[in-house]
């Protein structure tokens, strides 16, 4: 298993209770997960099942309590360039250009003006925004300023990219167009992916693998195997093998909310 | 041409707002409704604001007093922002420093003065430490709103991306909060003209507020009025002037909807 890129191994989280009165909320309990090379694994589960508080833990936002996640092997323990993320509310900085933006890790790192400047270019092409790079992000749509927020963190060239989310907030259309633009673009570049969603449909599209997890507190119920012979467009939404899988994961989820309605 | 209409009419509102009191101004006292004794007429207070203009005192003591302002806030601000800063982004140092600076806050500016003259003395300084004490613990705190409320999903962007901690208040916080603290900065310059006439109370030979003061022994309203007009005229361009400048510090920003 030498081309396990993260494992995450009996990760619990708790939240610790704020006022006397309340308690404290486990978030995560006994998470077991691996992201192999070039692989694209998809994390699906019922909303404020703590899916994002584990890829924050991941990303270093959040310090691990109890448990190890570990990228090639090392103790993940703050953030670090080798962990991309990128996040729903796009994040920008509305004070730089497309351009700086994407170029701003690189700056970060002092990398040469020059050569931040061309790697820059070649992910806002890699992205489809040619012609946008002296734009600011409030001239941009939806779709578009997530465009830039995947350009600046590729152009970062982390080991694998973490994504919360990231097409939470787009229109259907739209984000059909972002899950074929990253389906693509991953597949290119063979880049490891953990991503981040509630929608089951965009689950199996992205996913070689996915993983369901429960109601809180949040663990891994079911490891799912997608195996739609590599297609990864809008066509497979209608596919059988796709539907028989969603009819799966839906189920799994349904049975989640209902328990999670009766533990209130 | 629609914005451009807009704004056309505003300034016209106010001016005649402006207008307006004049002319109230001039029918109580023309009118003979008030005694000339507590307030001057508007042909008064315009011959004491030329006169003094002609011999260059209304010069010396605009100047006098602006300095004053402006260095004193200065040194507030230039304490207030990172201190502010640190304050928004740790609790701890938060928890050690807020306390103080409320308790602080709530000490009137004029119980300061005799302390501040046993100190410094009757110098600059003293009424530059005024200014400093009337407007650096309000400011502290806006700083320290104006930084909580950006972004956090900036932040955690900016240190995946591999900026360091120095890196995300430089390169992120502080360019995210510029739009709010240039808020704060025109706010708290206005709140340091009202500490000038207490920095200038005791102890002063010159000033706006040291003329105002000094009128007030020999009942000379009209000047009296001619120092506050320019106070009020000062403060009217100065606003302006940082509006205009926040406009070239932040073309990006904007304020009505998400900046995202």
């Amino acid at each position: 298993m030498s081309d396990v890129k993260l494992e995450v191994t009996d990760l619990q989280w708790v939240y610790p209770a704020i006022g006397r009165r309340e308690k404290d909320v486990v978030a995560l309990k006994d998470i077991n997960l691996e992201v192999r090379e070039s692989e694209f694994v998809v994390i699906v589960g019922p909303s404020g099942c703590g899916k994002s508080t584990l890829i924050n833990l991941i990303g270093g936002l959040e310090r691990v309590q109890e448990g190890t996640i570990r990228v090639d092997g090392r103790d993940v323990t703050d953030p670090g360039v080798e962990r991309g993320m990128v996040f729903q509310g796009y994040s920008l900085f509305p004070w730089l250009s497309v351009q700086k933006n994407v170029e701003f890790g690189l700056k970060m790192r002092k990398i040469p003006k020059k050569e931040r400047e061309q790697t820059a270019k070649e992910y806002i092409s890699l992205v489809g925004l040619e012609g946008f790079a002296n734009a600011f992000p409030k001239q941009l749509s939806g779709g578009m300023k997530q465009r830039v927020a995947i350009a600046r963190t590729l152009a970062n060239h982390p080991k694998i990219l973490l994504m919360d989310e990231p097409f939470g907030a787009l229109d259907a259309q739209t984000r059909v167009v972002m899950q074929e633009l990253l389906a693509k673009i991953s597949r290119e570049m063979k880049s490891t992916v953990l991503f981040i969603t509630h929608d089951i449909d965009e689950a199996i599209l992205l996913a070689d693998r996915i993983y369901v997890m429960s109601r809180r507190p949040g663990t891994i119920r079911e490891v799912i195997q997608v195996g739609l012979n590599g297609v990864r467009d809008h066509e497979i939404l209608v596919n059988p093998e796709f539907l028989k899988l969603k009819q799966k994961i839906m189920d799994m989820l349904w049975q989640e909310s209902q328990e999670a309605a009766k533990d209130q | 041409m629609k914005k451009k209409n807009r704004r056309l009419s505003y300034g016209c509102l106010s001016f005649i707002s402006f207008c307006m009191i004049i002319g109230v101004w001039c029918i109580a006292s023309y009118g003979g409704y008030v005694n000339a004794i507590f307030m001057p007429s508007p042909t008064a207070v315009w011959n004491s604001l030329t006169s003094m203009a002609k011999d260059g005192t209304l010069m010396m003591h605009c100047y006098v007093s602006t300095k004053r302002v402006m260095v004193g806030w200065l040194w507030s601000a230039v304490a207030a922002l990172p201190i502010g800063m640190l304050m928004a982004r740790s609790p701890k140092f938060s928890a050690v420093i807020q306390p103080v600076i409320e308790f602080v806050r709530y000490l009137p500016v004029v119980a300061l003065v005799p302390l501040t003259l046993l100190y410094l003395g009757i110098e600059e300084n003293q009424k530059y430490v005024i200014i400093f004490l009337g407007t650096f613990f309000q400011l502290v705190l806006m700083v320290c709103d104006t930084v909580s409320s950006i972004d956090k999903n900036m932040i955690n962007a900016a240190r995946t991306l591999g900026a360091s901690k120095l890196q995300v208040y430089t390169e992120v916080i502080f360019p995210a909060a510029l739009p709010g603290l240039m808020d704060d900065f025109r706010l708290t310059i206005g709140w340091a003209w009202t500490y000038l006439v207490v920095a200038e109370m005791v102890a002063a030979s010159a000033g706006l507020g040291y003329i105002i003061l000094k009128s007030q022994r020999f009942l000379a309203t009209d000047v009296i009025f001619a120092g506050l007009i320019m106070i009020g005229a000062i403060g009217l361009v100065t606003d302006f002037l940082i509006r205009i400048l926040t406009k070239f510090v932040v073309p990006w920003h904007e304020r009505l909807g998400d900046g995202r």
